[in-house]
């Protein structure tokens, strides 16, 4: 035994699989922890006889597989219904039934993708790419037409004389010591060498640089924006022309803005009955807009009758009909102060209705009031 | 390759299987025609339940008996004899079609469509009673035709072990095997989806193919399984036959996951009335629980169960795992029959009990019946030998 060689293993051939079967048993007999067998095909029932525990690469699918399942559905979750919500084909901001094709295919890469990256580098021990048994002429052997097992001189039971003897004793017709190679001793892992990180380091820096300034500089674009950055105020903004700060501005002061009017009579509508009168005549064109108006703004509480029968009618206070005497012998200006400042639950519509229409909307209003309570000598 | 190195002695069941087989069948017969005095049109939705898990049990066992020789698998060779014995329950198909072919009427609402319905009226030349009894009949028959050829070959061989016979087998079964997929699609349109004439699914017919193969499995696992443990076959069954077994139940739950979800996902995705119909209906009042336990019942827990290499080779587990499914599939049928009869809510009594008790029973009787005049394993078979060594 030359000096300086440190011994890796003792290996022992064997011509039939039936003799490494039972070697193997023997092995684990013997109490050996750290040892392989190596044969040219799969021999059926090797795993039964070296006593191996199931691969535990099958959790690693799982674990991987369900943290897929789970990161795609929270990403979906959060992307669809939390981040950006739009409605899609009238389903429900987070709709299961269609994330689930997309969770199932993520699930099954996630899985795949671990699965083969843990196996090579967590199961083979990747960037180890040699091993002492590597080029020896036990495995040339056992790659053709042997059938070999190789006991390690790290396991705590390993004994020289001792392992020679086993082997002996289950008739290997061969048993070869496997020394660890000198260069693989001293060898040093390439990826940690200076210069080699340094390679990458300059490499990263380049490609960096080089995407930064041809998609940045070079291929630059001004983005087509031009619309929504409009140089003027929109509603509600800031403004720094304007000593109060407001992009809004009220109107000058002692001016009244064209087709509107000043209503002199708030919180007075006794007085607003008395003084106000109706200045629009009734014709055809007025009754026309009154109606319409009317089936806008005032059907839905009071009926498109105005007898109070309504959509909202049992919901809500019953909004009173329009034909009690009370209202009939209203003035048409003690009705406008209702509708321009609201009563009761009722609200103001002096922003919904300009004073023309109000009078119109009085007008037709007149005219379903007459139609319920009509004088006998309308039918004349 | 020569059997003459293949020990066999037959041993004959144990009378238990007879006795609590006769038990249940009483028990079952019992109950159906208290059913049937008392409620007849419930009963009837339940016949409808247990024809179709009958069907699901003999013709899906032929089909997987005609897989063997088409797809030319060894594995399956040692305990094929199983199958046969369960495809025999296709004699018995009449038994639960008689009583649905006289209440006709009483279930099936296309049998008396109002004249103003144009599109039951569109549907008419299909579904009135004269072809849906044709189409019953002539269904049975082709089953019935397949079962009885290829079996008899099958049974012949054990004596003559003539290698022709094997290759007869293969001409059949490749004659079979798409009459199979015909026929099976037709009839679950017949006893299942015509429950409902108005909705439409373009896939029902291979949902139903997949819980029938999946209830086919299961039953033939039961019972392989069982006497396996107890040597009724050759020695060296064991592991690999178990595994390949378990990821086979475990593949067809996924396939049923599959198009079921297939299903659902079209329609619930276009939200066409027509379609939605169907799943609208098992979403309400509490046929919702069963809609959402079917998920739990039919997929996650077999999905769960048989997941792991190991549980696919655990006598024990594969034994629970199979009565499961089969019970999940009894759940499935239940689920899309019923909420036909009880719009309201589960519909769950007494009578929902019968069928399952007469056809635990038949099952048993049938193959006790058979197992007493026939081998458990195929002697004669050419394939055998390679069967009991196959090794994954």
């Amino acid at each position: 035994m030359m000096s300086g060689k440190i011994l890796y293993s003792y290996t022992g051939i064997f011509d039939t699989p039936d003799q490494i079967m039972h070697a193997a048993e023997k092995a684990v007999e013997t109490g050996y922890t750290k040892y392989d067998v190596n044969t040219p095909y799969p021999l059926h029932g090797m795993d039964k006889a070296m006593k191996l525990k199931p691969s535990k690469l099958g959790y690693v699918a799982l674990v991987f597989g369900l943290s897929g399942t789970l990161a795609t559905l929270l990403t979906i979750w959060w992307m669809s219904a939390i981040d950006y919500p739009i409605v899609i084909g009238g389903k429900p901001l987070f709709s299961f039934p269609a994330y689930v094709p997309i969770i199932f295919e993520v699930t099954v890469l996630s899985a795949a993708i671990m699965t083969v990256v843990s196996m090579l580098f967590f199961f083979f021990k990747l960037p180890n790419n040699s091993h002492p048994l590597h080029g020896t002429e036990y495995m040339k052997k056992v790659s053709a037409d042997k059938y070999g097992i190789s006991i390690q001189a790290d396991d705590p039971k390993f004994n020289e004389a001792a392992v020679k003897k086993f082997l002996e004793s289950v008739h290997a017709s061969e048993i070869i010591p496997i020394y660890w190679d000198e260069e693989e001793i001293s060898h040093k892992n390439k990826i940690l060498e200076p210069k080699f990180i340094m390679f990458l380091i300059v490499v990263a820096v380049i490609t960096s640089g080089v995407t930064y300034f041809s998609f940045n500089k070079l291929m630059y674009m001004v983005p087509f924006d031009w619309m929504m950055n409009q140089p003027k105020l929109s509603a509600q903004q800031q403004s720094p022309i304007f000593a109060d700060g407001f992009g809004m501005r009220q109107p000058v002061a002692g001016t009244i803005a064209r087709g509107s009017m000043v209503y002199q009579f708030k919180g007075q509508p006794d007085l607003a009955g008395v003084k106000l009168v109706n200045p629009i005549p009734i014709s055809k064109e007025s009754l026309a807009l009154g109606q319409v108006k009317f089936d806008i703004y005032c059907s839905p509480c009071h009926g498109y009758n105005a007898d109070g029968v309504s959509r909202l009618r049992g919901q809500f206070p019953n909004p009173p009909s329009l034909h009690s005497d009370k209202v009939r012998n209203w003035s048409d200006g003690r009705i406008f102060a209702v509708v321009t400042e609201g009563q009761n639950t009722m609200p103001s519509y002096a922003s919904q209705l300009s004073f023309d229409e109000r009078w119109a909307v009085i007008n037709y209003l007149r005219a379903l009031q007459r139609a319920l309570n009509a004088k006998e000598s309308d039918v004349q | 390759m020569s059997n003459s190195s293949i020990e066999y002695i037959k041993k004959e069941l144990s009378p238990k299987v007879r006795t609590v087989g006769s038990a249940l069948f009483v028990a079952g017969l019992i109950v159906v025609v208290l059913g049937y005095v008392t409620d007849p049109v419930r009963s009837a939705y339940n016949n409808i339940v247990g024809l179709t898990f009958l069907i699901s049990v003999g013709v899906g066992s032929l089909f997987l008996f005609a897989l063997e020789y088409v797809a030319g698998a060894v594995w399956s060779t040692p305990f094929r004899r199983v199958t046969e014995f369960l495809a025999a329950n296709i004699y018995l198909i009449p038994l639960l079609a008689i009583p649905l072919l006289l209440n006709v009427n009483s279930i099936f609402h296309w049998t008396h469509p109002e004249p103003a319905d144009k599109t039951m009226l569109n549907k008419a030349p299909y579904l009135n009673v004269t072809f849906f009894v044709i189409r019953v009949v002539l269904f049975w028959l082709i089953w019935l035709c397949f079962y009885f050829f290829i079996s008899r070959n099958s049974v012949k061989q054990d004596t003559s072990h003539d290698q022709s016979l094997t290759k007869l087998n293969i001409k059949l079964s490749t004659i079979f095997v798409p009459l199979f997929a015909i026929t099976i699609s037709f009839a679950a349109i017949d006893w299942l989806m015509s429950l409902s004439p108005k909705w439409f699914s373009t896939i029902f017919g291979v949902y139903y193919f997949s819980g029938t193969v999946l209830a086919a499995l299961a039953a033939g696992t039961i019972f392989i399984v069982l006497l396996n443990e107890k040597g009724y076959f050759v020695k060296g069954l064991s592991g690999d036959h178990y595994y390949s077994l378990g990821a086979l139940l475990f593949a067809f739950t996924n396939f049923w996951a599959y198009i079921a979800f297939s299903q659902y996902l079209l329609i619930w995705y276009a939200n066409l009335p027509e379609e939605t119909t169907w799943f609208i209906v098992r979403w309400q009042g509490s046929w919702k629980i069963i809609s959402i336990g079917l998920v739990f019942v039919h997929f996650l827990i077999p999905y769960f169960g048989l997941l792991s290499q190991p549980s696919k080779m655990n006598p024990k587990r594969l034994l629970w795992m199979s009565g499961w499914i089969l019970f999940a599939h009894y759940y499935d049928l239940y689920w899309m029959t019923m909420p036909n009869f009880g719009k309201d809510g589960i519909v769950l009594g007494w009578i929902e009990l019968g069928f399952p008790l007469l056809i635990a029973g038949l099952i048993m009787l049938v193959f006790d019946f058979k197992a007493k005049s026939q081998n458990l394993v195929p002697i004669g078979d050419p394939k055998l030998k390679r069967g009991i060594d196959f090794r994954l």
